[in-house]
């Protein structure tokens, strides 16, 4: 019996800028791309969400230098949307290549700063050969921020924006960040993803950022997606943590036709936790995926993860969450929720949690639920007074906002509920269609 | 933790001792040559001298086999299995079909006494006359499936007067053509999956039944399946009709000898239940599963599915699963008919080196469908389980109900248990839960049962069946004592 392996989809999007390449980990990376191809619902990471929406074009490399007054512009309209921000130091990307004009020239003490194009460096824990995506990367990668802290210096937050914009053909870029917080040390990292005008381009954004959390550190990495329905938006993150070492993570998921937000965090040391957070709120044609892979390598950790997404129209959201816990990771405490409402009759849901256990004293477990929103709780408000549009605005709310309460970090706190506000009034706040 | 030490030490001592049902019976057999081919389909459909149609749809089926590919996403690994290297058609030799006990081969006879099978209605298939009450003591009627055959079905006249038809599929093929026609393959297409196409291509025996309008079925019925010849596939085949209201309670066990080879077992099942029927379909599966460093047992790659056709009707399927080496095997419920009811009520036990890969899926296509799954996984030695279980709900299924509950429970730290649940919704007024947790046995429930004087392996028994409680209440009573005695000798040594 021949067994063929599933073909994966042609290149032909990048296919001229992959044959091209010298450096021999890019050579690489494309060699194994050109293998596995990238992925089809065949692939069970990638059964939910289908990626034929780069099916058909060809995304070029962006063109180097960008207006300069437009992005100003957009940069303060940022800093003015999300009070909190404009204080602290930041870094800005544009088109995925950093943009020092837009970023603060200095930093605190502490914090070491450099760009992936001035000294490129592709981490040590993204062996490009497991994942097309992260492969793709690889191969193309141009610029990105490598922020490390030094040991025990508390970094506070660092603003991290990356705009897209001049987007008159179909462009692509994939940058490279790392992230390492030395021993003991703490940062908060906040990053906005945004599309600073809409053009006739598709763009696909296709960032990889690797973390190192070193033992008794802290890392807290917010982020918000939200760029326009003409972007791809296909990020990859991997979180290694140390022994005592804490990851608290939330991501927002607003933009983009179809975005995946795939996180893999290892926790190699002992005692130590992570939140794996997120909430979407999809509308019109929306694709939005969730994936995470929780590693528990090591005995008497934590892991938390809370999921939540809400849909109207014929959005679709998609949340895989594995936790896999090997066998030294004894004691392991992991817990997982996922839960769903769909506002409309053509919205839907494809949730995938996923326990993977080899150790036996564990304490682990995950649930899910997907439905409507309460009818007992609609009829509480309108019989209230509260007018319909403005209670499924309030309780949608409230099912959103549960989530973001988890994020500890004040700043990111308030700019993710700024966000999500100004989200709900534009998806949720108009009339209710219903069934 | 010395509960649980002494525990692992009894599971790794526990040898091939416990699987009592290993012995083999030696009798003669017709067997046809090794090897899959248009020709061989052929001998088999000639020998169940079998109408053209079916053969032609067993073809269809190898055609379609031909193109397709093993299964590769199930979290389980063997050797590539030769499909060129096993006697597709293996029969006890027989003169013109059994019309009685007597005529069937006494060595076939022992053997089911061994398993402790209730064939002792014999003297009814024999001739004789029952005193009236004697039937009521025992009111199960069995179809005794030997190597893919059907060898004796008992009952039948009882049963025939309810007007339920319960005999071996191929027998139903000759008398009931017209009905199995309607409905063979049309809750398992003949394309569905690698093992179902391979199945339809060469399917022997199995069991039919078919229970008419308005007929609550007077008794239990049951099938045994026994894999007994070597290199032998198993490749049964059973089709469940229950009309408008009408029910039934239906149970499978299956038992095989002990072998150094795996052996192949790849049946399908098919369920059809009209407006307001109800079908209960209860598995207690006990194949070999192997020797304790993992060489021999059954791999157990079966397709089982139920169609609930009308409106309010309900299929449940409860299993137990404690044997093979390998269990591929996902009862399903297609909830066409509003207001139908699927059920899955699951206990998977592994141990040594046995791999399972079981849960449900359920589709709910109409309105007002409700689905309940409860799985309980148990895993000791250094085995795998996992539980993947599908939950859709489609547009159309406006106030559909879905609650999943899994549970684990690991015995040991060289095995492993896995939850793997897809759930798909495209209804926003349907309602999906579902849940899951991977535990051990607590020290503080160890402590509770044995500062109460119970051993300790009276104490784990204990605590595993409170643990699958929830299942094993489903079970029809004759079987729950059956599965209850089995889940204690898969477990032996871990659990009292």
């Amino acid at each position: 019996m021949n067994v063929i392996t599933p073909i994966g989809r042609s290149l032909t999007p990048f296919a001229a800028r992959l044959s091209g390449l010298k450096d021999a980990d890019r050579k690489a990376a494309a060699g194994e791309l050109a293998r596995v191809g990238l992925p089809t619902p065949h692939v069970e990471a990638w059964h939910y969400t289908n990626l034929r929406a780069l099916s058909g074009r060809v995304f070029s490399a962006p063109a180097a230098g960008f207006d300069e007054a437009a992005a100003q512009k957009a940069l303060a309209g940022i800093l003015a949307d999300n009070g909190g921000l404009a204080g602290l130091p930041r870094l800005v990307l544009v088109n995925g290549a950093f943009a020092p004009s837009l970023s603060s020239a200095e930093f605190p003490a502490g914090i070491v700063f450099t760009s992936f194009a001035r000294s490129p460096d592709f981490g040590t824990q993204t062996a490009p050969d497991r994942d097309a995506l992260v492969a793709l990367n690889t191969a193309l990668a141009g610029d990105g921020i490598r922020l490390s802290v030094k040991p025990h210096v508390n970094a506070g937050r660092i603003v991290f924006i990356s705009l897209a914009m001049g987007l008159e053909e179909d462009i692509s870029f994939h940058p490279r960040h790392a992230v390492e917080v030395g021993e003991g040390a703490r940062l908060s990292l906040i990053e906005i993803a945004v599309t600073v005008e809409k053009h006739a381009g598709a763009y696909l954004h296709n960032p990889v950022l690797t973390s190192v959390i070193a033992e008794g550190a802290h890392l807290t990495h917010v982020k918000i997606q939200h760029e326009a329905d003409q972007a791809v938006h296909l990020a990859t993150v991997y979180a290694d943590v140390a022994s005592r070492a804490t990851y608290d993570s939330f991501t927002l998921g607003l933009g983009s036709v179809l975005a995946r937000h795939e996180v893999h965090v290892t926790l190699r040391g002992d005692h130590a936790g992570v939140h794996v957070n997120g909430a979407q709120l999809l509308g019109g044609e929306q694709v939005g995926d969730i994936t995470s892979v929780i590693t528990h390598g090591a005995p008497d950790c934590i892991s938390r993860q809370t999921v939540r997404n809400v849909l109207t129209d014929r959005a679709r959201a998609v949340f895989q969450g594995k936790v896999l816990v090997e066998r030294v990771a004894q004691k392991t405490d992991g817990y997982q929720m996922n839960q769903a409402l769909l506002l409309s009759p053509t919205s839907e849901i494809d949730a995938k949690p996923e326990l993977e256990i080899y150790a036996d004293d564990v304490k682990c477990s995950h649930g899910a639920t997907v439905g409507a929103l309460d009818e007992d709780q609609l009829f509480y408000l309108r019989s209230r007074g509260v007018p319909d549009a403005q209670a499924r605005q309030m309780l949608v709310e409230a099912f959103l906002v549960e989530t973001v309460d988890l994020v500890e970090d004040e700043t990111a706190h308030v700019i993710l509920l700024q966000a999500l506000e100004k989200a709900l009034t534009e998806r949720v706040g108009a009339p209710e269609k219903t069934a | 933790m010395p509960a649980i030490t002494e525990t692992r030490e009894q599971v790794e001592k526990l040898g091939q001792s416990s699987y009592q049902w290993g012995f083999e019976t030696d009798i003669e057999m017709d067997l046809a040559p090794k090897g899959l081919n248009e020709d061989i389909i052929r001998l088999i459909s000639t020998r169940k001298e079998e109408p053209e149609w079916m053969l032609e749809w067993r073809l269809a089926a190898y055609r379609s086999w031909l193109k397709m590919k093993e299964p590769t996403w199930a979290k389980v690994t063997h050797p590539p299995i030769d499909y060129q290297d096993v006697h597709y058609y293996a029969a006890p030799k027989k003169k013109n079909g059994p019309k009685s006990l007597e005529e069937v081969d006494p060595e076939l006879l022992r053997t089911y006494a061994k398993l402790g099978i209730p064939l002792h209605e014999q003297a009814l298939l024999a001739g004789v006359e029952v005193p009236e009450g004697e039937e009521a003591r025992m009111p199960v009627a069995v179809d005794a499936v030997f190597d893919s055959v059907s060898v004796a079905t008992t009952f039948r006249k009882n049963l025939a007067e309810a007007g339920v038809i319960f005999c071996p599929i191929s027998e139903a093929i000759r008398d009931y053509p017209d009905l199995v026609k309607q409905y063979i393959g049309s809750v398992v297409p003949v394309a569905d999956n690698f093992y179902a196409a391979l199945n339809s291509a060469v399917f022997t025996d199995g069991s039919f039944v078919f229970v008419p309008k308005g007929v609550r079925c007077p008794m239990e019925l049951s099938t045994y399946f026994r894999i007994n010849a070597r290199n032998t596939g198993q490749f049964e085949r059973t089709l469940i009709i229950v009309e408008d209201r009408a029910s039934v309670s239906y149970l499978e066990g299956c038992t095989a000898p002990m072998r150094d080879e795996n052996q192949l077992h790849a049946a399908v099942v098919e369920l059809v239940a009209m407006e307001d029927a109800s079908i209960k379909y209860s598995t207690v599966q006990n194949w070999y599963p192997g020797d304790e460093n993992g060489r021999g047992g059954i791999y157990n790659f079966v397709t089982k599915r139920g169609a609930c056709r009308g409106a309010r009707a309900k299929i449940s399927w409860t299993q137990v699963e404690t044997g093979s080496a390998i269990t591929w095997k996902y009862p399903s419920c297609i909830l066409q008919g509003e207001g139908s009811v699927g059920e899955f009520y699951s206990v998977a036990v592994t141990n040594n080196h046995q791999q399972a890969d079981t849960g449900t899926k359920m589709l709910h296509l109409g309105r007002n469908t409700r689905s309940t799954i409860i799985a309980k996984t148990i895993s000791a030695g250094k085995s795998d389980s996992t539980y993947r279980g599908q939950v859709k709900i489609m547009p159309k299924a406006s106030g559909a109900r879905n609650f999943t509950q899994c549970d684990s429970l690991l015995i040991g730290d060289q095995c492993g248990a896995h939850t793997v649940p897809y759930i798909e919704n495209r209804n926003m007024a349907a309602r999906v839960e579902h849940e899951a947790t991977t535990s051990k046995i607590s020290e503080d429930q160890m402590f509770y049962c044995r500062q109460r004087g119970l051993s300790e392996e009276d104490a784990v028994g204990l605590i595993v069946n409170g643990f699958c409680k929830d299942v094993l209440k489903e079970l029809p009573m004759e079987f729950a004592v059956e599965a209850q005695k089995l889940l204690a000798i898969s477990l032996e040594g871990s659990v009292g």
